[in-house]
């Protein structure tokens, strides 16, 4: 008797009161202006009723990620979470361990309200809709420091052949060209940026969306390989990691320019510089006005909870609702991935990039198209290259074309 | 009489049997279980979840065709030999140094042990400070006046690995002293006297009577050693994170980077397959030598 009465209070203490409508959203975003983002989120999510349970974890996305993978899987699930939309869920979405949320995509018609829709393709597995993109990031940015330029006389390139050009002079002054933090996922993601820029959309997306090896080891890749061996002898001096360090070194005028993805936008203005007068950013390398647009994206593990189920559904709803993508995307320097809002208070980088957005020459992001796995191969590959100056543009190509080749 | 049955030998000495029940299951599932499934699974095309998806040798294929694993292959081969045998002398020398019952010894001691005490990610960051060339030793030389002083291990491809080992050797070192020492304690004050009667010069007693009297100690510290560079791991996140480049990645990182980073297991299960080999091939016959042939003798 006793012990059925402590098995019962103890099941009860088990069950207890649970908060049905308590979620727990897991992310990496960290930094000064990211909390800021979320804390939009957070806001917006309380104001429906519900809790937002903040779950950030730092250390980047590497660090992120398998946390919160193994936490899916070990069953043991927050209540959303971020990652890059593309396929770095695919095997979860498949396994059956996200919340389907077509119900409510039908509903709100975000087929119609996503721009550019490839976001909301990427969140799609065989027809079902599995998260809310939520912001676009893209990498083809060349960031220039007006001071350097002056510093060394010459006026402050228009493009990436420009850029080349001048290179020399700046070197003269004591310099860095171009610079460049040495981590894997910084030098794989200039490659892309140059092959994008010199190389074209067509050449781009027959290897990356195709995988043609062929096109990979082929004459047009060549050059792209030869410039990026280039570029890597422009950056020679800059021995920074991380990429907010390597910017610095473009605000401070120490280097000519770096290619890095609009977050680096937020460096320049937490520093107080102004587009246009301090710096300047060429989307595209300022030769194919390009971006691609990748981002964030939140995923919503599947539970049992019908309550929790609904507050999951609030919150994607309230992620894509018109005042929460403008004041979310302000704060995080993103674009907004709903085609019809305003964003006035956008600074002129940021003007370039919805204006590039509008005309449609976009591009899907790398995480879209390529498998965690492939991105892997090829950052060891470059970042291998861009360190040691033994290994030729050409032993890297024939590499480069392998991993494409295998890539599935 | 006749029904009088011997105890069986499975029931003999029972509680002591059951009482290692759990660490003979622990052992079996564990271990060896989790073993084999990994080695099962290391045939699969495995992404991000594990599944039977057969590839045959595919994913060994791709492992040693991988620049990456060759290097690490090679990084750690590099780093084992050196800190074997660098970990034992240091740590022998200084504890004979110690031994010589000098003034301070407990100070000395503490200073030597210290580095023990701290984590290899504080160990690698300590170092990776002490190897910048903008704040560290080269910065500190060329200040003094030496301005064609260069040493920056941890920025070149070459030499990075060397640049983990002074770190890796600093950090172990004390703890083979600390282990030598009391080996050395052991040695019975009569030997020394012997030795010193017979004339024998005291670096040869060193090496002909003292460290053969010391061989439990030096394979207790020989394990422990080698366990330590099959799994460094933390201290190349910490000071290189495999860089400049890949050059200073080692086998561990590649299996966690690709099972967990890449999110590929199969490959991971292949590459800590290829570990676990290594390991036993090295293994086995040493621990035949070493254990089994004594039964024979004695």
């Amino acid at each position: 008797m006793r012990l059925k009465l402590l098995a019962a209070a103890l099941a009860a203490s088990i069950s207890a009161p649970a908060y049905a409508t308590d979620i727990e959203v897991t992310h990496w975003w960290t930094s000064g202006g990211e909390a800021a983002a979320v804390k939009v989120f957070a806001d917006a999510f309380d104001a429906t009723g519900n809790k937002w349970v903040d779950g950030a974890i730092a250390g980047g996305g590497g660090t992120a990620r398998p946390v919160i993978i193994s936490r899916i899987i070990g069953g043991e699930p927050m209540g959303a979470t971020m990652l890059n939309h593309g396929r770095q869920a695919e095997e979860l979405v498949e396994a059956g361990l996200m919340l389907d949320l077509t119900e409510i995509a039908t509903k709100e018609g975000w087929r119609d309200i996503v721009h550019p829709v490839s976001l909301l393709d990427s969140c799609t597995v065989d027809g079902k809709i599995y998260c809310v993109p939520v912001n676009i990031h893209s990498w083809q940015w060349l960031w220039l420091s007006h001071k350097a330029y002056k510093d060394a006389g010459v006026d402050v390139p228009k493009n990436w052949d420009e850029f080349v050009a001048a290179a020399p002079a700046l070197e003269k002054a004591g310099i860095v060209p171009l610079a460049m933090g040495q981590q894997a996922w910084q030098t794989n993601g200039a490659f892309s940026v140059l092959t994008v820029g010199l190389g074209g959309q067509d050449l781009w997306t027959k290897i990356n969306v195709d995988k043609d090896a062929a096109a990979a080891a082929g004459p047009e890749m060549a050059r792209v390989f030869e410039a990026y061996g280039n570029a890597r002898n422009l950056s020679k001096g800059s021995t920074v990691s991380d990429w907010n360090q390597a910017t610095n070194m473009v605000i401070t005028g120490k280097a000519g320019g770096q290619i890095m993805g609009d977050w680096a936008q937020g460096e320049f203005q937490v520093a107080g510089q102004v587009a246009g007068v301090d710096y300047t950013c060429l989307p595209g390398l300022g030769i194919q006005e390009i971006i691609s647009t990748g981002g964030d994206a939140f995923y919503f593990p599947k539970t049992d909870d019908a309550e929790k189920t609904k507050a999951q559904l609030e919150m994607a709803s309230m992620m894509l609702s018109k005042e929460v993508q403008v004041a979310f995307n302000l704060k995080k320097g993103s674009l907004p991935v709903r085609g019809d809002v305003d964003l006035a208070a956008a600074n002129d980088c940021m003007k370039k990039g919805l204006a590039i957005l509008a005309s449609g020459k976009i591009l899907p992001d790398g995480n879209q198209v390529l498998s965690a796995d492939t991105q892997g191969q090829l950052e060891d590959l470059f970042v291998e290259f861009w360190n040691d100056t033994k290994i030729t543009p050409e032993a890297a190509q024939a590499n480069f074309a392998k991993i494409i080749g295998d890539a599935d | 009489m006749d029904t009088y049955k011997r105890p069986s030998q499975l029931f003999r000495n029972m509680s002591a049997k059951i009482a290692s029940i759990p660490m003979v299951m622990t052992a079996l599932v564990i271990f060896v279980g989790c073993t084999v499934w990994t080695i099962t699974y290391s045939f699969t095309g495995s992404r991000l979840l594990p599944k039977l998806k057969w590839v045959g040798m595919k994913q060994y294929d791709r492992l040693f065709d991988t620049n990456r694993w060759v290097i690490s292959i090679d990084n750690i081969i590099i780093y084992g030999i050196c800190s074997l045998i660098l970990s034992l002398t240091i740590g022998f020398i200084l504890a004979a140094l110690l031994d010589r019952k000098i003034r301070f010894e407990n100070t000395f001691r503490s200073i030597f042990l210290y580095p023990f005490a701290l984590s290899f990610i504080v160990t690698g960051l300590v170092w990776q400070w002490i190897l910048n060339p903008q704040f560290g030793i080269q910065h500190v030389v060329r200040e003094a006046g030496f301005l064609s002083f260069s040493f920056a291990p941890l920025q070149s491809n070459e030499y990075v690995i060397f640049g983990v080992l002074i770190a890796g050797i600093w950090q172990g070192s004390g703890l083979i002293m600390a282990l030598m020492l009391a080996g050395l304690r052991g040695i019975d004050e009569d030997i020394w006297k012997a030795t010193r009667i017979d004339g024998i010069p005291l670096w040869k007693t060193y090496i002909v009577v003292i460290i053969p009297m010391m061989r439990p100690v030096f394979v207790t510290a020989l394990v422990l050693i080698a366990s330590g560079i099959v799994r460094v791991y933390d201290l190349i996140v910490a000071q290189t994170n495999g860089g400049p480049g890949i050059s200073s990645e080692v086998p561990a990182k590649y299996v966690y980077d690709k099972m967990f980073l890449s999110q590929n297991l199969g490959q991971g299960f292949a590459a800590s397959t290829v570990m676990l080999l290594t390991v036993l091939v090295i293994l086995i016959p040493w621990a035949y030598l070493e254990f089994g042939g004594r039964k024979q003798n004695g």
